[in-house]
């Protein structure tokens, strides 16, 4: 495999965690109103290795829809909303690997203002945060299940982050790991493209779902809800592939804790 | 057809947002061949260790050529010009055709065999031939199939790739009056009589260029037929046509650019020829066009500077799942894929090719496989800001109404709130919708929407946080 190229590099220039030091969690707008169980997953998680975690509750959107779709002036007012929100927070984490690239890859294209800039680097994607910086790989989670995984393309291509996720997903207790067929490939749902080239999306997305029916897997987990939002309601509508469940794999790292 | 007048026939999804759902314009062929060669292209860039080295002194090389290009493009001229070849500039199209049918008509020239040259696709050449009552004949395979079919290539380096054996089989029939074969090397076979003929007939040879050499004043055209060497050697006159981009600053760097091109464009360590083109043989003409044509506008916006890098190796075509599936007449134009979508509205303009940077997922494809490492995904993104803001098909107000009002709501956690109940409402409500507007519409044309949960996340996290809290303390003590 090639290796993803030009992930951003985070936040060296600041000091590294210091075990207590808290989290500000940043539940991007789709989990926190249509799926909440993401965010209280990753809430916990967090609680359980000791990260005394605050959610900021002025915040809204990191404003990717809007960049994406070519609105810079509109995202960046949103872009400084957040940055107003998360200014004085040194750790940032989000259950998205899109929004997390977003802020940390794209902040600076809106806007090159250090301080911008400066809080787009401290976000970090969930996996990434319990491997890279709490050197958590077992989260003792138990999933007795047959499991694919999906990482969005952001997640793996501007993050580079694959390793993290996989190597959390490994350690879960009772999970049958099912490989996924041409697995970095795109789902097709790309924000604003789903809607604008539906037919386009559609295809991939049928494409994704028949790879992970062929994968053999009861279950899809990813780093990426809004990924999971669009396949899920692809295998819904397909009666052989509606017993597939999407799960965010913080609900798996999750499961089965006592 | 005017550069400036985009036809998107094979383009539903351009055209109309909601059409072409399972029926992407691209073909069968196209798809499973797109799909082997990316796979291919992957393994044998993953047989170099220092691949990713390689691709970072490409795109350095590169970036210092085009940083100096005035200096480089003269030098070039200079030296192959000492050899006595004869350097040409076309500030456009129109410009180059008239160089190149002035240099045919000088040497009363009746037959052209082409090797092949994006440029010349760029140049409608061919139309402007058949004006003058030139005949000239495509000599590249795929692209002597597409001339005979009366189709435009569907990719940069495999202009054939939609079509299978069968549907070649059956070209050659009617074209030719040869008898139907779908087996490959009997079609080789077929083409290679023809254009055996053709070679002898010719009175001008053409050819693209894949790399103009500055230091030493070489021209490099890389090939895997044999037939750019005949094209460019056999008839009396050799005519290469390139675009301002394609200079190398030293011959020193070539064996870098040739392992990278041959393994990311066919998916070989090295194409089967390639020329090193010093100047002209004695006794015959060799004439270079240099042209812009629209280049020096990408030139001028820093962000999209690194198109410029490109050495149409196709991988990115090749990559592209959009690419795959609507196949290269989408885009409307010469240059297809995620390139083509940075290209084609550099060289022609944001006012007709707008939507072009609109046709990607962003998912990075492209970029990963690119060997010069071009930040395409980034690019189409820098292009879209520019399309919404500058006279394009995408400028438009009730978007920059929608964003704005979008923008207002999601700067402020209250009117974020209500703009959420909104939303949560309108999914509820949607199934009990007898048909779906919009944006709505495009999304359960083929998918469920979400349901909708119980109170959202920063609703019940003071209750949650309380239980994490009272979790922590037991654990502790
Ligand atoms: S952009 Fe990169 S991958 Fe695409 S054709 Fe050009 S060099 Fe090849």
């Amino acid at each position: 495999m090639i290796t993803p190229a030009n992930p951003t590099a985070p936040r060296q220039d600041d000091p590294p965690y210091q075990k207590g030091d808290p989290v500000a969690l940043f539940i991007p707008c789709y989990i926190d109103q249509f799926y909440p169980g993401v965010g209280e997953a990753t809430a916990r998680l967090l609680t359980r290795h000791g990260v005394p975690v605050v959610f900021p509750e002025q915040q809204t959107c990191c404003g990717q829809p809007a960049f994406n779709s070519g609105y810079w002036e509109e995202a960046r007012r949103v872009i400084h909303h957040f940055c107003d929100t998360f200014g004085d927070h040194r750790w940032i984490v989000s259950p998205s690997g899109s929004c997390t690239a977003m802020c940390r890859v794209f902040f600076g294209h809106v806007d090159p203002d250090r301080r911008v800039v400066g809080v787009g680097r401290r976000v970090f994607e969930l996996t990434e945060f319990l491997v890279e910086i709490l050197g958590v790989t077992d989260t003792g989670a138990t999933f007795p299940h047959k499991t694919t995984l999906h990482i969005g393309c952001h997640t793996r291509r501007e993050l580079g982050v694959v390793e993290p996720t996989l190597k959390l997903l490994q350690n879960v207790r009772g999970l049958t790991y099912c490989e996924l067929p041409n697995m970095e490939e795109c789902c097709g749902f790309g924000g604003t493209f789903s809607v604008k080239l539906a037919g386009t999306s559609l295809a991939m997305g049928q494409t994704k779902a028949e790879n992970i029916l062929a994968s053999g897997a009861d279950v899809v987990v990813s780093p990426d809800t809004s990924c999971l939002m669009h396949i899920d309601g692809i295998l819904q509508r397909n009666p052989e592939m509606k017993h597939i469940r999407t799960k965010h794999i913080a609900e798996v790292l999750d499961a089965g804790v006592q | 057809m005017s550069s400036h007048d985009l036809h998107l026939e094979g383009a539903p999804f351009l055209k109309e947002q909601n059409a072409g759902l399972y029926e992407p314009a691209g073909s069968k062929s196209l798809g499973e061949a797109t799909e082997r060669s990316s796979k291919q292209n992957r393994a044998i860039a993953a047989e170099i260790p220092s691949w990713q080295d390689w691709r970072e002194s490409a795109r350095q090389i590169k970036q210092f050529a085009i940083a100096n290009l005035d200096k480089l493009l003269v030098q070039f001229e200079e030296r192959i010009s000492a050899r006595g070849a004869t350097v040409l500039w076309a500030e456009n199209a129109e410009q180059a055709n008239r160089l190149v049918l002035d240099i045919a008509r000088e040497h009363h020239v009746k037959t052209v065999v082409k090797g092949k040259s994006m440029v010349s696709e760029e140049m409608e050449l061919n139309h402007t031939f058949e004006a003058a009552g030139i005949r000239a004949v495509e000599t590249d395979l795929g692209e002597y199939i597409v001339q005979l079919a009366h189709q435009r290539p569907t990719h940069i380096v495999t202009p054939a790739l939609h079509l299978s054996a069968e549907d070649v089989g059956k070209i050659f029939a009617e074209r030719l009056g040869e008898p139907f074969s779908a087996d490959h090397q009997h079609l080789t076979n077929v083409a290679r009589r023809h254009l055996r003929e053709e070679y002898l007939k010719a009175d001008m040879g053409m050819s693209g260029v894949n790399f103009a050499v500055a230091d030493t004043g070489t021209l490099v055209v890389v090939e895997n037929e044999g037939n750019g060497g005949l094209s460019t050697s056999t008839p009396p006159i050799h005519v290469a046509l390139m675009g301002i981009e394609k200079v190398l600053p030293s011959i020193y760097y070539l064996p870098v650019f040739l392992n990278l091109l041959g393994r990311s464009g066919t998916g070989q360590k090295l194409t089967t020829y390639t020329h090193l083109i010093h100047g002209a043989t004695p006794g015959k003409k060799l004439y270079v066009i240099i042209l812009d044509n629209g280049r020096t506008n990408v030139l001028a916006d820093p962000a999209t500077h690194a198109a410029l890098h490109c050495i149409r190796c196709g991988a990115c075509l090749n990559a592209c799942p959009v690419y795959r599936r609507v196949g290269g007449w989408a885009y409307g134009w010469v240059y297809p894929g995620p390139i083509g979508s940075i290209v084609t509205p550099g060289l022609v303009g944001l006012k007709s090719a707008g939507k072009l940077p609109f046709a990607s997922s962003l998912c990075g494809a492209c970029q990963e496989v690119c060997p010069i490492k071009i930040d395409i995904p980034h690019q189409l993104v820098h292009l879209r800001h520019r399309a919404v803001n500058e006279p394009s098909p995408m400028n438009s107000l009730s978007e920059r109404l929608t964003w704005k009002a979008w923008a207002w709501a999601m700067s402020g956690s209250k009117r974020y709130r209500l703009a959420m109940a909104a939303v949560r409402l309108g999914v509820r409500m949607a199934k009990f919708l007898p048909w779906h507007p919009g944006k709505l519409g495009a999304w359960t044309r083929g998918r469920e929407l979400p349901r909708v949960p119980g109170p959202a996340f920063r609703k019940s996290w003071s209750r949650h946080r309380s239980q994490l809290d009272s979790h922590d303390r037991s654990d502790r003590t």
